[in-house]
């Protein structure tokens, strides 16, 4: 077991924990906004871990490269997604979720 | 010049992701990218000269570690609130005024938003974003980080 | 260490595979789907490491892209109720 694999092995195990976080909010939280949280931020940097952790493994070499480019595509298309979804339920019309206090709008 | 830069980056582009050397491949390279930037060059540069574009690039890779900072943060965040289980969420939409005037600016501010912590941008207009947070301090933060400063050094005043 | 970080991206899969058919309305579904494809993404990733077959990541960039193309076509469908 050399220091790298354990390295590589810690990048997996982190980045998995954030992408089972992301789905169990997902299944979790109450209405459609917040639901957005989970999906846009922690499914994100999970998945950028995952594949960091390849990257890792891989040393420096092509195959990294495109790993590499991967990742930048997450970080941009991710969030555009989760805010194209949330734009068209806005646009529709669909109400956020309010505690019992009463969020301002 | 657009399309000469567009068809060298595509080429580069190219090569990147063949790696491969032999003469058909590199002759086929060449032909798509002059095809890609061809239709696609307009696009692509768009209407800022190169050079304000290469340093608003500079400046943004000076801005990309604090970014992913406050990515890790917010993620810590997330999944706090999603483990437990009073589930301590108040989720309330904030509007702030839109200061941008290139699309990049507004495009990297909604980006950034979206990934940092308890909020998502929901609708970008000329005149505002509107952005749901999880909680009250979350959409104070945003106001309150530095953020919004930080994309508009990145933009620049008025004659970068 | 692959397979298993593979097997646990399935089983996340299958939780959100969960919001995706309880819905309750149209945009947690396709916000479901888009999740799941992007975990694909990841998941042909890793697949193609253990089976050392490196072109594999080449199907994963495409499907990213695929999959964000499609997530904005079914929500302007979605709209509009065409694609022109």
């Amino acid at each position: 077991m050399e220091i790298r694999e354990i390295i590589v092995g810690a990048f997996l195990g982190v980045g998995c924990f954030f992408v089972v976080v992301a789905s169990i909010g997902v299944v979790r939280f109450p209405d459609f906004y917040t639901r957005l949280h989970p999906a846009g931020k922690s499914d994100t940097l999970g998945q950028a871990l995952i594949l960091s952790g390849l990257m890792i493994h891989e040393g420096v070499s092509v195959v990294s490269l495109k790993l590499f480019m991967i990742i930048v595509l997450i970080f941009i298309v991710n969030p555009a997604a989760s805010h194209s979804i949330a734009k068209a339920a806005y646009l529709a019309g669909v109400e956020p979720w309010k505690d019992k206090e009463g969020g301002r709008s | 010049m657009s399309f000469l830069l567009t068809a060298l980056i595509m080429f580069l582009f190219w090569i990147a992701l063949s790696w491969q050397f032999e003469p058909l491949y590199l002759i086929s390279g060449v032909a798509s990218s002059l095809l890609v930037a061809y239709l696609s060059h307009d696009l692509f540069i768009g209407q800022a000269d190169v050079r304000t574009g290469v340093i608003r690039l500079f400046r943004f890779f000076a801005y990309v570690p604090w970014l992913m900072w406050q990515i890790v943060l917010s993620n810590i965040d997330v999944a706090r609130r999603t483990l437990h289980p009073g589930m301590p969420i108040s989720p309330t939409i904030i509007r702030i005024k839109n200061i941008y005037r290139t699309e990049m600016a507004m495009v990297l501010l909604a980006n950034s938003i979206t990934l940092t912590p308890g909020t998502i941008t929901i609708e970008v207009n000329k005149h505002e974003f509107i952005i749901h947070a999880v909680t009250r301090e979350a959409a104070e933060g945003v106001l309150m980080g530095g953020m919004i400063e930080r994309v508009k050094r990145i933009e620049g005043g008025d004659d970068v | 260490m692959f397979d298993a970080a593979a097997t646990v991206i399935t089983l996340a899969a299958v939780l959100v595979l969960y919001r995706a058919i309880k819905g309750p309305r149209v945009y947690d579904r396709a916000l479901a789907v888009n999740m799941i494809g992007t975990k694909t993404v990841v998941l042909l990733a890793l697949i193609g490491f253990i089976y050392k077959r490196p072109h594999f990541l080449d199907i994963a960039l495409v499907y990213a892209l695929m999959n964000y193309i499609s997530t904005l076509a079914f929500l302007k469908y979605r709209e509009k109720g065409r694609l022109d």
